[in-house]
């Protein structure tokens, strides 16, 4: 069930309907029927695969938990009868037996990440270095399968570390798994941070309905206005690498760009105006990314859930490791305090880059993408002494316009970056972003030329006055904690309901629908 | 105490950081600088820093850094 589809629609507004209707001590039990409904639609057979990781991180969950309130109670009555080194064997010794369970656990579900997700792809390269000819196995990806493992083995570690509570009613983490909105496409939320208003009972509260059916609006126009009118010039571009080089590869990175935040961020602001609506809070997962300055700051601005879970649950714990530790400190004993200030982070820093390429996709491309931006991160790291130098000798460097260069220069390198994932194929897109520099074409795409490119004139106005608008909503939320929404509502609920009115006329007047147009999945639905 | 301040110092020396608790808040260390952090502590102090340690609250000062070395080095 799409976002973008009328079923969805009916679904969201029956739902919320017996959500306020329904006493309130159901509203949760009804979200997760929602959630199970809502997966379901998506195939049944789907719903195992779903089941398997909720009913084992849940009981393993449930098992370290009780490891280690009873380790920790019998820890607390006889800690003083106890000397240092046996304190700290007998913390050792209980999380010895948690570990049993986390690890258990932990395996088996990103086991069947890797079967479900990564088989085919070593079987390709396997067929392709020894000239084999094993057949693919073709398993169906299940919806969101990499969101709910990522949230599952998060709330997992968290137990284990100590940083959450054990959830022992089932059906209650069931819900934290499969929570509708968040399941295609995330923010991967926390445990803890989401079942502070999952499980709560919510009044009916129309200033909050406002505030979330206005995000819902924005997300929709977004993705059907700007999103999917963009995507047709973008598979034009994409489809005929050899037909447009030069200066159309500059406008497909331009183009991919815009299509890519207004999918991604129209679709998590669809989310999260869904939970809204429902009293229920998640975490931003943008935050005008392409206001970033440098790669480092656009990491914590994109995607910020996936990025914040990959530095707490593999950078973090790999970089601070007993065996990396060792190397750090043999590295400083031998090749000098540089190296082994330097090992760990770079060690570390390669594989969340590896993982999160691998994350996004079974494809070289993928994993090249990672790697690119794991250079761009560490070579950033090292000339931050240089730019420090630069910016203390030239003061003028530190003001309004040299922020703004650096932001364009942000944007055009993430999005050179970025074209792996427009053609797919790492050779082409090297080529394709070569030929920027040898073949030229710059008359053309200023010309009646674009025209061909599947867009009409109006629609190069709708996506004009579409950005403008995106630009003037991102450059308020740069400036102000809160986003645009604090704004509208302070002039009042008519300005609220009138804006919400335009974006729905705008969506059904220009939102990109019919032939021509593919209004299809998310872009994010697939990783 | 003194021996972190330098260590922090090394790492940006344009902070006072005898007067800032908003280091992670205010984006001053990133992850990079943390890890850097926890080996230096490691060399110097003796004390291994976990992974579940690494958390706002323990790095937004180099006070509250100080007493995490101190709970640690107590644990040890």
């Amino acid at each position: 069930m799409l976002f973008t589809s009328y079923e969805f629609i009916a679904f969201l507004g029956g739902l919320f309907i017996l959500y306020y209707i329904l006493p309130k001590k159901c509203q949760w039990v009804l979200l997760l029927i929602g959630s199970a409904v809502f997966y379901a639609w998506a195939g049944l057979r789907f719903l195992a695969y779903i089941g398997i990781t909720t009913v084992t991180t849940w009981f393993a969950a449930v098992r370290i938990g009780a490891i280690q309130a009873t380790g920790n109670a019998f820890y607390d009555a006889h800690k003083k009868e106890m000397d240092k080194d046996a304190r700290k064997a007998y913390k050792a010794g209980i999380k010895k037996k948690t570990r049993v369970w986390f690890l258990a656990c932990l395996l088996l579900n990103l086991g069947i990440l890797a079967v479900i997700k990564y088989t085919d792809f070593v079987i390709d390269n396997i067929n392709a270095i020894f000239s084999a000819e094993i057949s693919f196995l073709s398993f169906a990806l299940p919806m969101g399968i990499s969101f709910y493992t990522f949230k599952s083995m998060g709330y997992l570690i968290d137990v284990y570390r100590n940083k959450a509570e054990a959830q022992g009613n089932l059906a209650k983490f069931a819900l934290f798994v499969s929570f509708f909105p968040q399941i295609i496409q995330g923010p991967i939320s926390r445990y803890n941070k989401l079942s502070e208003t999952l499980y709560a009972q919510h009044a009916f509260d129309p200033l909050q309905i406002r505030r979330g059916l206005l995000r819902i609006a924005w997300g929709f126009f977004k993705k059907l206005v700007i999103a999917d009118r963009l995507l047709v010039a973008v598979k034009t571009l994409a489809g005929s690498p050899e037909e447009y080089q030069g200066a159309y590869v500059v406008l497909i990175i331009l183009f991919y760009a815009i299509e890519l935040y207004a999918d991604f961020t129209g679709g998590i602001d669809i989310t999260i105006g869904v939970g809204e609506i429902f009293g229920i809070q998640m975490e931003e997962n943008f935050i005008t990314p392409y206001f970033s300055k440098n790669i480092n700051e656009y990491w914590t601005r994109w995607h910020i859930t996936m990025g914040t879970w990959f530095k707490d649950y593999i950078f973090y714990p790999l970089s601070v490791s007993q065996p990396m530790l060792k190397l750090s400190k043999w590295s400083r004993d031998h090749m000098g305090k540089a190296v082994g200030k330097r090992v760990t982070v770079y060690i570390a820093n390669i594989v969340v880059w590896f993982a999160t390429g691998l994350w996004h996709g079974a494809a070289w491309n993928f994993i090249v993408w990672g790697m690119l931006n794991c250079v761009v991160t560490v070579a950033s790291y090292e000339m931050e002494p240089l730019y420090k130098k630069f910016h203390a000798a030239l003061p003028a460097t530190n003001r309004g316009w040299y922020n703004v260069f650096q932001m364009f220069r942000t944007f055009w390198l993430m999005g050179a970056i970025r074209i792996l994932d427009v053609y797919r194929n790492v050779p082409t897109s090297f080529k394709q972003v070569g030929s920027i520099f040898t073949t030229g074409g710059w008359g053309s795409i200023f010309s009646a030329d674009i025209a061909k490119l599947g867009l009409t004139g109006p629609d190069y106005t709708v996506l004009f006055i579409g950005c403008v608008l995106m630009i003037a909503v991102s450059v308020v939320r740069y400036r102000q904690k809160d986003d645009i929404r604090a704004n509208i509502e302070a002039c009042g609920t008519v300005a609220v309901t009138a804006v919400i009115l335009a974006l729905v006329f705008a969506v059904l007047i220009f939102g990109a629908y019919g032939v021509g147009y593919d209004a299809s999945q998310f872009i994010y639905n697939q990783f | 105490m003194e021996e972190l301040l330098e260590i922090l110092e090394n790492l940006h020396p344009e902070v006072d950081f005898s007067d800032c608790d908003t280091l992670i808040d205010d984006k001053i260390l990133d992850s990079f600088d943390i890890i850097t952090l926890v080996t230096e502590i490691n060399t110097e102090f003796g004390v291994a820093i976990p992974a579940e340690e690494l958390i706002p609250e323990n790095f937004n000062s180099a006070e509250a850094l100080y007493e995490l070395i101190e709970r640690l080095q107590d644990e040890d």
